[in-house]
């Protein structure tokens, strides 16, 4: 096994793969709202994703254990798919966002403390290195659920590594 | 017979399965007894927070918790026909007459018999040999979310995670949730056993996760004060240096096995298959056990997830309903097909090609006469 | 004073029901009226709950559903009470087990 299946296979993501894709750039860098980006690369039996996305951009699954596939011009960026999926497995990247150094994701989140709107948070990646900090712009819970998904500024050269923020006290 | 209750239906165990199961005789114009010896209903899902997998027949993109009270107040609809007992185990089944023995608390006995009998007794931990793991602060993965999701008790404060299979990575991150810190999760494969994703969550919170290694002793001298782990090969031998982890709670998350001590008892023919984690029940397509009158749904026919137990709880329903005599046979077909369906859908991915070659090894298609 | 309680969750909100005082080895201690007396106690920071007969060591909760019987304790008198399953009330009375515990027989 060398170092990089070792990574993947403690969950953590490595390199594209089915159900783990990145979006086209030359649309994405127009998207306003942005474009998804789902690292879901492993069967099993889940879906939401697709049923709750609300213009198919999650295509149809053939069969419910199926990776999602995107089809990235149908995707408005609207994040519902973040705030669903059970996996916290989709991100919403907006690239049209702030300056050309900045960009704005859409990450889910599940912990105490809530983010404050316009305070400074830790980025962490795949491993949860603290790699830049980001600026929170808005705080929603669009399913009501105690999922929140939280809007970030964050550095654009970033957006491939940042998954998740970490309140600093 | 003095003392002796009587029930069309008992349906021993208030799990996903069982409720499932519960409902569906009910609605289909059954009486039915419901007795669980925990002091809620809901079994495994009372203590999960997280969203479920599955289809939306499923609820998925559900809280556990939140499944288990749209069951309840489903259930409240069928008031007059479920008799509920709670804090109430089912001890003992008595071959000769088919009785069914159950206390109430430590010491308030009673004595049942039954109609036909629905087992849905779920699962229970496995534990791990190794020096000292009696000690107080190694706790079940399933005891560790009783304290925090159900009493909001915090069950320490830095936790070492033994086991990377679903419950040990959902378990881990429902412990931050609780404001516990995670010292890390020991996995003896090469790969996490649990889904990916679920794996990712706790990854990009800074959880390392040791692949291929092991625990080899807990700490402490009356209590757990840490653990010394170590790095395993092929042959899960220990190799290369040991680490010491300080951690105020070993949580075992290293798998389930059914609960069938009554099926044993009732005499049911058991067979041991890995995929499902022990032995279980040989059962029809209807979820009925060699003994006529016991039928097995849930974990305790074969350790899965709460999606497919609440289907297997339908089918045993629609099995008992039939052999009443209940609904018409029309019905109990539509019903069956569809959740045929539903199961052959749940069990189509990578975990479900497991557990199918498992049933291979328990189901039959009709029971001789 | 009740310890180690978690007082705010990003999903749960916890229902505790009433306030009861119950005594743990002569100690009085608070707890929530039918939770658990093994919640309560743990709450309470009590990790060890009995000594087992021969090698004397210690033992705790570990299973929580009334399994494994590591948590057998003197309840008002009573032994190999399983508390993780058994709900506290007013004023019991909880005490370490130590061995196997006796039985009280009735005189006949
Ligand atoms: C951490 C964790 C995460 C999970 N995540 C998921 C998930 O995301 N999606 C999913 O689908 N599944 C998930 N599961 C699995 C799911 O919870 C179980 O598969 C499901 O609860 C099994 O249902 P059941 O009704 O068979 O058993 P249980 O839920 O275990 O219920 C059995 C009930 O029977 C009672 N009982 C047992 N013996 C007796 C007796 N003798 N007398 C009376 N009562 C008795 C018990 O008290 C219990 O209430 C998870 C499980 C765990 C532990
Ligand atoms: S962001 Fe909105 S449109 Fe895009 S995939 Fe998710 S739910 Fe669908
Ligand atoms: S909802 Fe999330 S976890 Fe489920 S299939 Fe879609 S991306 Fe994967
Ligand atoms: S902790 Fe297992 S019986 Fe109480």
């Amino acid at each position: 096994m060398n170092e990089k299946e070792k990574l993947f296979n403690s969950g953590v993501l490595v390199e594209t793969r089915k159900g783990a894709v990145e979006p086209p750039v030359d649309l994405w860098q127009n998207k306003k709202n942005g474009l998804v980006i789902i690292e879901c690369p492993q069967r099993i039996p889940c879906n939401p994703c697709h049923t709750s996305c609300p213009t198919g951009a999650v295509k149809p699954f053939r069969d419910i254990n199926d990776q999602p596939e995107i089809d990235y011009e149908k995707c408005t960026g609207c994040a519902r798919c973040v705030a669903v999926c059970p996996g916290l497995a989709c991100f919403v990247v907006d690239l049209t966002w702030g300056d050309e150094d900045t960009a704005l994701m859409k990450l889910p989140y599940e912990m105490l403390p809530v983010p404050e709107e316009g305070k400074s948070v830790d980025c962490l990646n795949r491993v949860g290195e603290p790699i830049s900090r980001g600026k929170v712009v808005k705080v929603l819970e669009p399913m009501h659920d105690r999922t929140m998904v939280v809007h970030v500024e964050v550095p654009r050269s970033k957006v491939m590594e940042i998954r998740t923020i970490r309140v600093v006290r | 017979m003095k003392g002796l209750r009587q029930t069309e239906v008992l349906v021993i165990g208030g799990g996903p399965a069982g409720l499932s199961a519960s409902l569906e005789a009910a609605s289909l114009g059954c009486q039915v007894t419901l007795v669980d010896s925990d002091l809620a209903l809901g079994g495994q899902l009372i203590k999960q927070t997280h969203k479920f997998f599955g289809s939306k027949d499923e609820r998925a993109g559900t809280r556990g918790f939140k499944i288990s009270e749209i069951l309840l107040e489903e259930l409240d609809g069928y008031k007059d026909r479920v008799k509920v007992h709670m804090n109430c185990t089912a001890t003992g089944f008595y071959r000769e007459d088919g009785v069914v023995s159950c206390v109430i608390g430590e010491d308030e006995y009673f004595r049942i018999k039954p109609g036909k009998i629905v087992m849905a007794t779920g699962a229970q931990e496995r534990l791990l040999p190794f020096p000292n793991n009696h000690l107080p602060g190694v706790y079940g993965a399933g005891a560790v979310q009783t304290l925090m999701n159900v009493y909001g008790v915090a069950p320490g404060k830095r936790v070492l995670m033994v086991g990377a299979g679903n419950i040990g990575l959902i378990v881990s991150y429902q412990l931050m949730q609780a404001g516990v810190e995670i010292a890390g999760i020991v996995e003896a494969m090469d790969r996490v056993g649990g889904y990916w994703v679920h794996a990712a969550k706790v990854r990009r919170m800074g959880v390392p996760i040791y692949l291929r290694h092991t625990i080899k002793e807990a700490l402490g001298d009356r209590v757990i004060a840490g653990a010394m782990i170590q790095e395993i090969d092929d042959k899960f031998q220990p190799v290369g240096k040991e680490i010491q982890v300080d951690a105020d709670i070993i949580c075992m998350a290293v798998g389930l096995t059914p609960t069938c001590e009554l099926l044993w008892q009732a005499g049911c023919e058991m067979v041991f298959v890995p995929q499902l984690c022990g032995h279980v029940a040989q059962r029809d397509l209807f979820m009925r056990t060699s003994h006529p009158d016991i039928w097995v749904a849930g974990d305790a026919a074969g350790i899965e997830e709460a999606s497919a137990a609440m289907v297997e709880g339908r089918i045993a329903g629609v099995g008992v309903a039939r052999s009443l005599g209940k609904g018409d046979s029309s019905e109990h077909s539509k019903r069956l097909e569809e959740y045929r369906r539903r199961l052959a859908d749940l069990r189509g991915g990578e975990v479900g090609q497991k557990i199918c070659q498992g049933l291979e090894c328990c189901t039959v298609n009709e029971w001789g006469v | 004073m009740i310890m180690d309680l978690i007082e705010k969750h990003p999903i749960l909100e916890f229902k505790h029901g009433k306030k009861v005082k119950f005594t743990f080895d002569g100690n009085e201690m608070e707890g929530y009226e039918g939770e658990p007396i093994a919640a309560a106690l743990h709450a309470n920071g009590v990790r060890i709950y009995r000594v087992t007969p021969v090698k004397e060591q210690t033992r705790g909760f570990f299973c929580a559903i009334g399994k494994c019987s590591s948590c057998f304790m003197v309840v008002d008198g009573v032994p190999n009470v399983r508390t993780c399953v058994t709900p506290l009330k007013t004023g019991m009375r909880v005490e370490t087990q130590r061995g196997k515990g006796v039985i009280a027989m009735d005189a006949e």
